[in-house]
């Protein structure tokens, strides 16, 4: 989110002290930067060892052929260049990994957006009383903690005494062993993902229905917009960037799953619902600390992919490429404002 | 206005354009506005059923006796419910100790989050000075970077300091996170400058603004912040599962996940009993602070 969309202020903000003498910065603004520091110091520290310093010891890591027992005898670590990097895109069980994770994105993303969406809009437009009541129990799954929601659903999923094969029983189905089965596995992932997600993305949804003016439904009503031309056309053009914040959101999230098939099947059965983040956690298991450095990054670039490919789907239609500022960025708005 | 979730503040660059309007509100609803239906309610109550029945089935079946809980077809409500599941599960695992060493580290990460987050939030929204925009991007671009990256050489960083199966190693990455710094800022944007400009004309140092005027001001997302940094610390899996690694220092899931897999694995009462005890208390907590949560996400959804 923050990189694509603060690509203008920050193209603006160099603009204020560059041009000549003339502007010069407001009266004590290098007080404040000597204060402003003063309270960025604290996390800027805790941010520099545990995150940043992480971040690239990683990426130094991935260019080397590091493994867990080297780390008594650095020297012998030799840098090997993008060596890892081409191991990972030739081994088989990453490809498998990386099939999966698509699977999971591709079919997961789009529908607890839609479900999201369509809760959302019903929620904003046919209920008054009990708004709240159905606020938080959609939200209830989004508390709980992963491990617990992993034994109730294995619970849920026995093939025999699960309640979800009961209830299709009822419907004359035979429903499958689900975790078994290298064909209902991941689509089990992919609706428990959902279940565990919704909640969220309502809530933010909601909220951006609801700021949606009245006024605009107003004038189309009395220019002859039906609802449906209504919803259409102004209320999804307005939620766009909701829209859009929650596909990334989620997008993030889902292209690292690991939780799921960690606690749930271990990424069986056959490899079927083994993740590229799983994969990556199990090599450095095995101490291939090198490779599965590499392999992160490539799932980071991944995450970088997906968030620029929604930017340029859900980003503002009418101006394709040069438009990329969706929202003036509050820290352009300070600026200017000063 | 009551159709409106109570926010902090109003969304901190857009306020309602209709505001106004929408608050004589007469007894004709507007178009455009929520008109309740029985069809929307019907859908959304089947939804919020089958959301919500994992839990109920949990709650129930955690309750039923060995036999019954594989009986086929399965039962829904217990014939003869007893705490054998709970008691047993007591017995085995030493739940008081995961609950302290959840508490603990769920405590410290707020409290450092609170901290930290609100210092950094409020001199990105608050402040014009150098190398801001930098400051901001550099923060929130590292909330595109997957755990897995920084994972190995975090735990050699914390083995090196000696910190495995400490608290402190459990606690230490997480105290000042991105997301805090996300919250914090949005919410003091909508904050008025006139009180801090105000303060700074009588006199009053930088330090003293913020402790004294700032931070009384930011209670409600100082109290969104921290729950759901709490949240998110207690429910935290990977890390403590990682760090973590002899009994007296497992949190609540690790203790669960680690029991759960291998030969345990089909001891579903068991099982459902330690759900039980990990979800209940934070479903109970976020029922009664539901509003704040629902703030927080709304918050930091739109801006």
């Amino acid at each position: 989110m923050s990189t694509g969309t603060s690509v203008r202020p920050a193209a603006k903000a160099p603009g204020r002290t560059v041009p000549p003498k003339s502007r010069k910065h407001a009266p004590l603004y290098w007080r404040h930067t000597r204060a402003a520091w003063g309270f960025a110091l604290p996390f800027m520290l805790l941010f520099t060892a545990f995150t940043a310093g992480p971040v690239l010891m990683s990426l130094a890591m991935a260019v080397t052929d590091l493994r867990s027992r080297d780390l008594r005898n650095p020297f012998a670590v030799e840098f090997v260049g993008i060596d890892n990097f081409a191991a990972v895109f030739a081994d088989p069980i990453f490809r498998k990994a990386a099939a999966n994770t698509a699977y999971f994105v591709l079919v997961g993303v789009p529908l607890t957006l839609g479900l999201a969406l369509a809760i959302a809009v019903v929620l904003n437009a046919g209920v008054t009383r009990l708004k709240t009541f159905f606020r938080v129990g959609y939200y209830m799954p989004v508390v709980t903690s992963i491990v617990a929601v992993a034994v109730v659903w294995r619970f849920l999923l026995h093939p025999d005494s699960g309640l979800i094969n009961e209830a299709l029983r009822l419907v004359g189905i035979e429903g499958p062993n689900w975790l078994g089965s290298t064909t209902w596995a991941m689509p089990s992932m992919i609706a428990m993902a959902t279940w565990r997600s919704i909640g969220t993305l309502v809530i933010i949804f909601l909220a951006g229905l609801q700021s949606v003016p009245t006024s605009l439904h107003e004038a189309a009503a009395l220019d002859g917009a039906g609802a449906w031309q209504r919803f259409r056309f102004i209320t999804m053009p307005t939620v766009r960037p909701t829209l859009l914040f929650g596909a990334v959101i989620t997008g993030i999230g889902y292209v690292q799953f690991f939780e799921e098939p960690f606690v749930m099947t271990q990424g069986g059965p056959l490899n079927s619902t083994l993740s590229v983040a799983f994969h990556t956690y199990n090599q450095f298991g095995f101490g291939n600390y090198g490779y599965a450095a590499a392999m992160s990054y490539v799932l980071f670039l991944a995450v970088v992919v997906l968030t620029l490919v929604q930017f340029r789907f859900l980003g503002e239609r009418d101006a394709p490429k040069k438009h990329r500022r969706r929202k003036p960025a509050p820290v352009a708005r300070q600026e200017t404002g000063r | 206005m009551s159709t409106r979730p109570k926010r902090v503040s109003p969304p901190a660059t857009e306020p309602p354009l209709d505001a106004p309007a929408r608050r004589n509100k007469t007894k004709e609803r507007r178009i455009g506005e929520a008109r309740p239906h029985p069809v929307a309610y019907l859908i959304l109550g089947l939804g919020l059923i089958v959301v919500t029945s994992p839990f109920l089935w949990m709650a129930l079946s955690s309750v039923k006796g060995e036999g019954e809980i594989r009986r086929v077809p399965p039962t829904w409500w217990p014939e003869a419910p007893t705490l054998d599941n709970f008691r047993e599960l007591f017995d085995r695992l030493d739940f008081p100790q995961f609950f302290t060493n959840s508490s603990v580290v769920a405590i410290a990460v707020t409290l450092g989050n609170l901290v930290f987050c609100s210092m950094l939030g409020y001199v990105l929204a608050k402040f014009d000075f150098a190398g801001k925009t930098l400051l901001f991007r550099l923060v929130l671009g590292t909330l595109m970077i997957p755990g897995m990256v920084t994972l190995v050489p975090l735990f050699v960083l914390v083995a090196n300091m000696g910190l495995v199966n400490t608290y402190l190693g459990l606690i230490l990455p997480f105290l000042a996170t991105p997301f805090g710094v996300f919250l914090m800022r949005q919410f003091f944007l909508a904050m008025p400058d006139e009180l801090i400009d105000a303060a700074r004309i009588d006199g009053a140092s930088e330090a003293r603004i913020f402790v004294q005027v700032v931070i009384p001001l930011a209670k409600p997302a100082l109290a969104t912040l921290a729950i759901l940094t709490f949240l998110g610390s207690w429910n935290n899996f990977l890390w403590p599962l990682v760090v973590a690694t002899t009994e007296d220092k497992y949190t609540l899931p690790v203790a669960l996940a680690l029991y759960s897999t291998g030969q345990n694995q089909t001891d579903y009462g068991l099982l459902l009993a330690g759900a039980v005890v990990v979800v209940v208390p934070v479903l109970i907590v976020f029922l009664i602070l539901q509003r704040y949560f629902v703030q927080g996400v709304a918050m930091t959804g739109i801006k």
